[in-house]
């Protein structure tokens, strides 16, 4: 468990549009963790949690930003989002959600999707379990870096 | 310090956790009328229809109360306020002192005058308990049919979870069109003929103007038009408003809702009010009003609580807004959706009846001042952002109804703004 929060910092000068970032994402979420099995043998296939937007040669990946002010906690009706103590992070519970999308709503930046099976948002967690998010360790151009302070 | 909070809901559940940021020690008693815990009054369209269980209502764990050292007071009707004397007075005459106060008692559906709303039968859909009643109802009568007087979002998520229930519904709404405050006319055209396809009657220009008993129960309702619908129960649904009874005479400065400065405090100092029954500042209206949306509600709370516990956070307004998903399709409405003709509003939309999906954005001065998305609500928010930081659209304005359309087409300094956290650059 991490007890560090973690923060993913975004360099659009350096990214260069490969979204392998989206590509790891979706994998690590997908139910088989395999590259070829999570794009070509699951359905529906997952979703990737991080977006990479373009716009000529700018380009960058975005996820979540975990708010210090959060507008998708101040407007979920089912407690369904909740801020991690361990982390920092904004988390959801996919059993309390009822596809309300106010949190779709009111989040500035547009990274919180509808779940591809259920009603559900689809958010970064950002990879918890990981030492580094997937997102982060696959960026083969340091456009997405982590960084840890102790909470 | 003494804190006292009248109401049980989201305004009241975000400043016990404010107050409690900021000091761990205080006494915190919250008093409401209803007899529950903390739960979610949106759900109740979802618990009627039987898509959430009673444990889903509860928006926070079981032992909110215990973790923030609440005194809960629940079931209890606060009928007084006595601003000079610091004390509010319950029903039965039992007094509570306080030091500081936050009245937090939401919105009361608005019933018109009708003969036979007396009758067994005859609902409002705000709270648990009415679905409760409802239930208990569907217990001993059959009910095939029933009239939702209203076509708002209380009318039609009312409709929805009637439907799922398999009771024919006629919604009368009494102007010429649903969701008539919400969207424009355009949608409500979409969602007039998505409730018709399931089944669900709509008649407009038109309202009860009585209900005709069956026994002590409800026969059926006679419209404005003198048309008669048999039905064995009514809904009425035509809004709410600030459930402000409690301080008529207290001295508490009232116009539609509850005044409040920008702390959130009344006009006295040691009293503050959030949530649905104050009227706070809308940003894109420029005036005070009542905005009774989940949201505000909540960031209301958080800044009451905030400053009772000694803060002096500022609540910098909001706009209408809402997110509401009915018959599976899901729609967001946010600030000035149907601009006046003639007064400089730009309208940039995008309609296809066929899927059918539909995105509107109004704009006032090259700044977004409302947008409506129906069935197509990815990144909505992106567009909230944008009207509440009124940000000058004009090298961007022809892709806003583009797919690609993101935080890239921002100013620079703009998306680094939005972006930034501590350690966060782009």
């Amino acid at each position: 468990m991490v007890m560090k929060k973690r923060k993913i910092v975004i360099n659009e000068d350096v990214c260069m549009g490969c979204r392998l970032c989206e590509v790891h994402c979706l994998v690590k979420h997908s139910k088989s963790k395999k590259i070829i099995k999570a794009f070509k043998g699951e359905y529906p296939r997952a979703l990737p949690m991080i977006l990479v937007e373009e716009k000529g040669h700018l380009s960058f990946a975005l996820q979540c930003r975990h708010c210090e002010d959060a507008p998708c906690l101040s407007s979920c009706i089912t407690g369904a989002l909740y801020r991690d103590p361990n982390s920092g992070a904004i988390l959801y519970d996919e059993k309390k959600c009822v596809g309300c999308w106010m949190c779709i709503m009111v989040c500035p930046f547009g990274v919180i999707k509808r779940g591809s099976e259920k009603k559900i948002v689809s958010k970064c967690d950002l990879c918890l379990d990981e030492n580094v998010p997937v997102c982060v360790k696959n960026c083969p151009n340091e456009a997405l870096i982590c960084v840890e302070e102790k909470l | 310090m003494k804190y006292l909070i009248i109401g049980n809901s989201v305004a009241a559940v975000a400043a016990v956790e404010a107050i409690r940021e900021k000091d761990g020690k205080g006494d915190i008693t919250l008093i409401s009328d209803e007899p529950q815990f903390v739960y979610s009054r949106p759900l109740i369209s979802y618990l009627l229809a039987g898509n959430v269980k009673v444990e889903q209502m509860y928006y926070r764990g079981k032992n909110f109360y215990e973790n923030n050292k609440v005194r809960a007071v629940l079931g209890k009707r606060v009928t007084s306020v006595d601003a000079a004397n610091r004390k509010v007075v319950l029903e039965d005459g039992e007094e509570f002192l306080f030091e500081k106060l936050l009245i937090a008692t939401g919105g009361k559906p608005i019933v018109p005058k009708t003969k036979g709303s007396d009758l067994n039968g005859v609902f409002t859909f705000t709270k648990w308990d009415d679905v409760e009643k409802i239930k208990k109802l569907l217990l001993g009568t059959e009910v095939k049919r029933a009239v939702i007087v209203g076509g708002g979002l209380i009318g039609l998520k009312a409709a929805e979870g009637l439907t799922a229930l398999g009771i024919k519904i006629t919604i009368v709404e009494l102007s010429d069109r649903i969701m008539s405050s919400t969207f424009d006319g355009t949608t409500s055209e979409m969602m007039k003929k998505i409730l018709e396809k399931r089944g669900v009657e709509v008649v407009t220009k038109n309202t009860a103007d009585e209900i005709i008993a069956n026994g002590s129960k409800v026969g059926g309702v006679v419209l404005r038009d003198g048309t008669r619908i048999n039905c064995e129960m009514v809904v009425f649904a035509i809004g709410v408003s600030p459930n402000i009874e409690m301080v008529k005479n207290s001295g508490i400065k009232v116009n539609r809702g509850i005044h409040v400065d920008e702390y959130m405090r009344t006009n006295f100092p040691d009293i503050y009010a959030a949530g649905d029954v104050v009227e706070a500042y809308d940003l894109v209206l420029r005036d005070n009003r009542p905005i009774a949306i989940w949201p505000n509600a909540s960031i209301q709370g958080a800044v009451a609580g905030h400053n009772m516990a000694g803060g002096t956070k500022k609540y910098v307004g909001s706009f209408a807004m809402n997110s509401i998903e009915i018959c599976d399709i899901p729609t967001i409405s946010m600030g000035l959706t149907d601009p006046p003709a003639g007064k400089g509003y730009e309208v940039l939309q995008q309609l296809d009846e066929e899927k059918p999906t539909y995105r509107k954005i109004i704009l006032k001065d090259n700044v977004v001042v409302g947008a409506i998305f129906v069935n197509d609500i990815d990144r909505a928010g992106i567009f909230t952002s944008l009207i509440k930081d009124k940000i000058d659209t004009s090298s961007f304005k022809d892709v806003l109804l583009k797919e690609e359309f993101g935080l890239a087409w921002f100013p620079k300094e703009y998306r680094k703004h939005l972006v930034v956290g501590p350690g966060i650059e782009i």
